[in-house]
């Protein structure tokens, strides 16, 4: 590898006594694409930051990082700054704290481009406008004079890529460029970042979590876990000759678009260890399945299995080119053992321990399933609307207008089944949300929860239905109580509605969503996150609940972490006979655990029906637009895929566009006759039923295959 | 921007009227100009007394809203009315806001500035020896009274004159009464009686604003931002200077403006220790001496420097921040 721009051997970074990233290298070369993937901890940032010398003082850092054959580690800062921006640059992650709040957007590419380049102010404010363009900012010369706060998330980052290309940098380092973004803002940024490449013919290294984003768009990839490379080679070699079983199980437990629920996720157990206490051999060893004595004794050194493709395991050999799938090498697929060992003994113990305490397990495991319409409806909502009013002036304050966040939806839940509720953020799902758990009469519309009409309800009668309806939000730590122990947490709905000694309950509820009771004592802070949402699925199923409204329940966790929830929440809902409504924005996840799907966009519902039925044959714009925009993780697969690409950003919630409120940014309203058009402006369209009950707001709906 | 100006001006005019109606009330209602002639030996008849105060718009017997509006009158004139024996408000007034703006503005000026670069190196170079050294003194400075602190100046200052043997620092007054020496030994004098005043009110700010800013800076330091120019290519220094103190300054100026404003009235401590004859010390002579329309008319200047304060404080934060000029 001659040409190579940038050249990182050995890296070792240390705070204090916590090594963070140890003994990592690659390179890259001009033109070329590597990405570096793996879970939160895994280092992955560190070693960017120690790349481009930006680390806090007190870290410590070691080995060498060499760009186009000079020494930047322990470089004089003089030397590092004139090499920052212009040799080598840096797209960051969250693009609105990663912007200075006081300065116009355009002040800082100019900025950007001044530092290196010796052009007069006005010269530079130009170039900057350029810049803009070239990222896709329309009206670049007005919006150059906006500052950050007045761009959306998209529009930062695509500011942000302006200013790391400013100088036609030979390396990019992209930090989770589009972690923060939604994914059709997703698809437009790496779009930009194409564009960006092809202009510059700068070397990328993308760091991310995301295997489907680097699948597409990678050459080369780098697996890392607690701090270290564990494999690294070719995309495809990575993806379809993993030889490190982390690779496999991370490849196994990312919920993929292309594949329902006929293919289980495989959850690697356990939690990535500790940078500050790593077990004494392969860090992978206590998660790993094929973990022999050999693998407890010494960290398996990364070593060539293949051409240019390594994998740091002592047993990459046996495992080969065709090794074991996912599945089989995680041990899952049949029978209901996914989710630890709680689930025999709670249906052995049920009537042993029975008594003024109900039990979890009231329906048999496994019940025979009605057809869909023979089944109960447990949840009904006709036509639900909330609008928040918009409130100008500090003494005065007037109504200076309305944002519809949610207007006029409609869906049912029947027993023992799951509705996905999906869309990008700001279009009303979590408001949606937040009205039926209400459980008072809506502004505008009817909800109807097991039969009653919310309206009508007295205060007995909603905690009655309370008592049936439980709830488990996105952050599980901020929804549990820091001071509670997770016994009080778990057991206070069944305190609230009068029940006593809630003990030995409480513990069959941690061994039913796989934990130990032995933990009912501690505190949220000292589990991880997937344990600690876990607990907060026990405090919802408590009270034996019909219907369990979800928000965003795995967004916050890692790939491996999440496979384990979704597969409980899967195997609970089954088992119970619960009737979810899962609001998430991963239609990848909905697709994994629902058996419906509702899309939303701008409060309103562009697409329901049959999960399949959706995914399959999508036939509002917007849906296929969203299904077209996720990537999967299979680089073949996701090279071929035809992207289609949304222009600009969400319209205002306050101000929708008239008729379809997704017209303005339809790729199939473009392609319209005049005539045909009046109708998308004039008349909004209303969820037609089209093929049973698949139902799209699309006055020209077309099925279509994107995924 | 000068549409918003004009706004919130209204606003302060407002509150103003409001505040100093108030303060008028109150010293009214509270003080007795009255016991001041009562308790004259030998005690004037009751009907001289009350025709005296009835002149100043002083008497209690008269209905305190009749009182109340004649005053009123009067200040939208410009007439701040009379003192209990009968001297002219305005003049006073006028004399002493010149006083105290010569004893405060250096002092203030130099505490903010140099306070804000003291907190923002010790927060630049967090837990270094600069940074628990300022720390410490800026602790002890708070922990001492005003008064302790410019009387141990006062001390420090005779002593080290008496060892130079020459008159460096004069530690009475404004300047030497019935001082001849030209305009520049003027000037020089002026300057050696400013030096001590200036220097404790100095300390005392320094020690305020160094916590204030250190803390500002702290929260600017990590944020992502100053990665980002770092990763443009500005060297650290630079980048800190430009993109984390102008981010972290803007708290700074408007808690500027406002202990500006405040001073104004509020420096009675220093004031009397050093000898400078301004508002602080007139307030507390006025209220001693029952003299109703000096206290309203010091309130009303009160108000007046605090709500002006606060509107070059709105100018500055615009100046440093301009989003609120485009919000």
């Amino acid at each position: 590898m001659s040409g190579a721009v940038l050249e990182v051997r050995d890296l070792e970074v240390c705070f204090g006594d916590v090594r963070a990233v140890r003994g990592v290298s690659y390179s890259v070369e001009a033109g070329e694409v590597l990405g570096i993937v793996g879970e939160s901890g895994a280092g992955k940032s560190v070693t960017s930051l120690a790349v481009m010398g930006l680390l806090p003082r007190h870290a410590k850092v070691a080995g060498s990082v060499l760009l186009h054959g000079t020494e930047l580690l322990g470089a004089p800062e003089k030397d590092l700054a004139a090499f920052r921006g212009k040799t080598i640059s840096m797209v960051f992650q969250d693009p609105l704290s990663a912007m200075t709040p006081v300065y116009r957007v355009g002040d800082q590419i100019a900025e950007a481009v001044r530092i290196h380049q010796k052009v007069g102010r006005e010269r530079a404010a130009e170039r900057a406008v350029e810049l803009l363009d070239l990222v896709g900012i329309p009206n670049p010369r007005q919006r150059a004079k906006a500052f950050p706060h007045e761009f959306s998330g998209g529009m930062r980052q695509r500011a942000m890529i302006a200013m790391a290309v400013a100088n036609d940098p030979d390396v990019i380092i992209c930090d989770e460029p589009t972690t923060a973004l939604d994914v059709t803002i997703q698809a437009q940024i790496l779009e930009v970042l194409k564009k960006a490449q092809r202009e510059t013919g700068a070397a990328i290294v993308l760091i991310t979590h995301d295997l489907g984003v680097v699948a597409g768009f990678a050459d080369r990839v780098l697996v890392m876990y607690a701090g270290r490379q564990v494999e690294a080679g070719t995309v495809r070699d990575v993806y379809y000759r993993s030889r490190m079983p982390y690779t496999i199980g991370l490849l196994g437990s990312v919920p993929r678009l292309d594949a329902g629920k006929r293919l289980p996720l495989v959850p690697i157990e356990g939690n990535p260890p500790s940078p500050s206490c790593l077990p004494p051999g392969c860090p992978f060893e206590p998660r790993c399945p094929m973990a022999i004595d050999e693998c407890g004794l010494a960290e398996p050194p990364l070593t060539e299995v293949a051409p240019g493709h390594r994998a740091a395991c002592v047993r990459a050999d046996e495992i080969g080119d065709s090794g074991p799938t996912p599945a089989e090498l995680f041990d899952v697929g049949g029978g209901s053992g996914t989710t630890g060992p709680g689930f025999t003994d709670t249906t052995a113990s049920a009537d042993a321990e029975g008594g003024a305490v109900p039990m979890p397990v009231a329906v048999p495991p496994f019940p025979v399933r009605l057809p869909r319409e023979r089944r109960d409806v447990v949840l009904e909502v006709e036509g639900l609307a909330k609008h928040h009013p918009l409130m100008k002036g500090a003494i005065f304050r007037r109504r200076v207008g309305t944002v519809h966040a949610v207007d006029g939806v409609s869906f049912e839940i029947r027993e023992g089944e799951t509705l996905g509720l999906v869309g990008e953020s700001g279009c009303g799902k979590t408001t949606a949300l937040m009205e039926i758990l209400e459980l008072v009469r809506p502004e505008r519309g009817r909800v109807v929860v097991f039969g009653r009409d919310t309206a009508t309800l007295t205060p007995r009668e909603r905690m009655a239905v309370r008592r049936h309806m439980q709830v488990v939000f996105q952050d599980p730590l901020a929804s549990l109580d820091p001071r509670m122990t997770v016994h009080d947490l778990v057991g206070e709905p069944l305190a609230a509605h009068g029940y006593k000694d809630t003990g030995p309950r409480v513990r069959r509820l941690l061994r039913l969503v796989g934990l130990d009771p032995a933990d009912a004592a501690r505190y949220p802070q000292d589990f991880s996150g997937g344990q600690r949402q876990r607990i907060a699925i026990a405090r919802a199923l408590a009270l034996e609940p019909r219907l369990i409204v979800l928000d965003e329940p795995v967004s916050a966790l890692d790939v491996s972490i999440q496979a384990g929830v979704i597969n409980l929440l899967e195997d609970l809902g089954r088992r119970l006979g619960l009737s979810y409504l899962f609001v998430a924005h991963d239609l990848a996840v909905v697709r994994h655990i629902a058996d419906r799907v509702a899309v939303m966009y701008l409060g309103r519902i562009a697409e329901i029906g049959q999960v399949d039925q959706v995914y399959e044959a999508p036939m509002h714009p917007y849906t296929q637009a969203l299904l077209s925009a996720i990537p999967i993780p299979d680089p073949d697969k996701e090279r071929e895929r035809r992207r289609i690409l949304l222009e600009g950003d969400l319209p205002s919630p306050a101000n929708p566009p008239s008729g379809c409120r997704f017209r303005t940014r339809c790729p199939k309203f473009k392609v319209l006759g005049d005539a045909r058009r009046v109708r998308c402006v004039e008349e909004e369209p209303e969820v037609r039923m089209l093929e049973g009950d698949h139902g799209a707001a699309c006055h020209y709906a077309e099925k279509l295959d994107v995924v | 921007m000068a549409a918003f100006l004009l706004r919130r001006l209204v606003n302060y005019m407002v509150l103003i009227a409001v505040a100093t109606s108030l303060a008028y009330m109150l010293a009214a209602t509270a003080l007795s100009p009255r016991s001041n002639y009562e308790g004259r030996n030998p005690r004037p008849p009751a009907a001289v007394i009350d025709a005296q105060l009835s002149r100043y718009n002083l008497n209690d017997h008269t209905p305190l809203f009749e009182r109340y509006l004649r005053w009123a009158g009067g200040v939208l004139r410009g007439d701040l009315g009379s003192t209990w024996n009968g001297d002219r408000v305005d003049a006073e007034i006028g004399r002493r806001i010149g006083v105290t703006l010569r004893l405060i503005l250096l002092g203030v000026v130099l505490g903010s500035v140099a306070g804000v670069l003291v907190g923002a190196y010790a927060a630049v170079r967090q837990y270094g020896w600069f940074d628990r050294l300022s720390t410490a003194v800026a602790f002890v400075v708070l922990a001492i009274p005003t008064v302790v602190l410019a009387n141990t100046l006062i001390i420090g200052a005779v002593w080290l004159n008496d060892h130079l043997g020459a008159q460096i620092f004069l530690v009475s007054g404004e300047a030497t009464p019935g001082f001849e020496g030209g305009v520049a030994g003027g000037l020089l004098d002026r300057v050696k009686h400013l030096v001590l005043p200036t220097v404790s009110l100095a300390v005392g700010q320094i020690a305020v604003y160094s916590r204030y800013q250190r803390n500002m800076m702290l929260d600017v330091l990590d944020a992502d931002f100053i990665r980002t120019a770092m990763a443009k290519g500005l060297r650290r220094r630079t980048a800190l200077v430009k993109h984390a103190l102008r981010t972290a300054l803007i708290p700074a100026v408007t808690y500027f403006a406002f202990t500006f404003g405040s001073l104004l009235v509020g420096a009675t401590i220093t004031e009397s220790v050093f000898g400078w004859h301004g508002m602080g010390e007139e307030l507390v002579a006025s209220i001693r001496t029952n003299d109703v329309n000096t206290v309203a008319a010091i309130s009303c200047f009160a108000a007046l420097a605090v709500l002006l304060a606060s509107l070059a404080s709105d100018v500055l934060h615009a100046v440093l921040d301009p989003r609120v000029r485009v919000g």
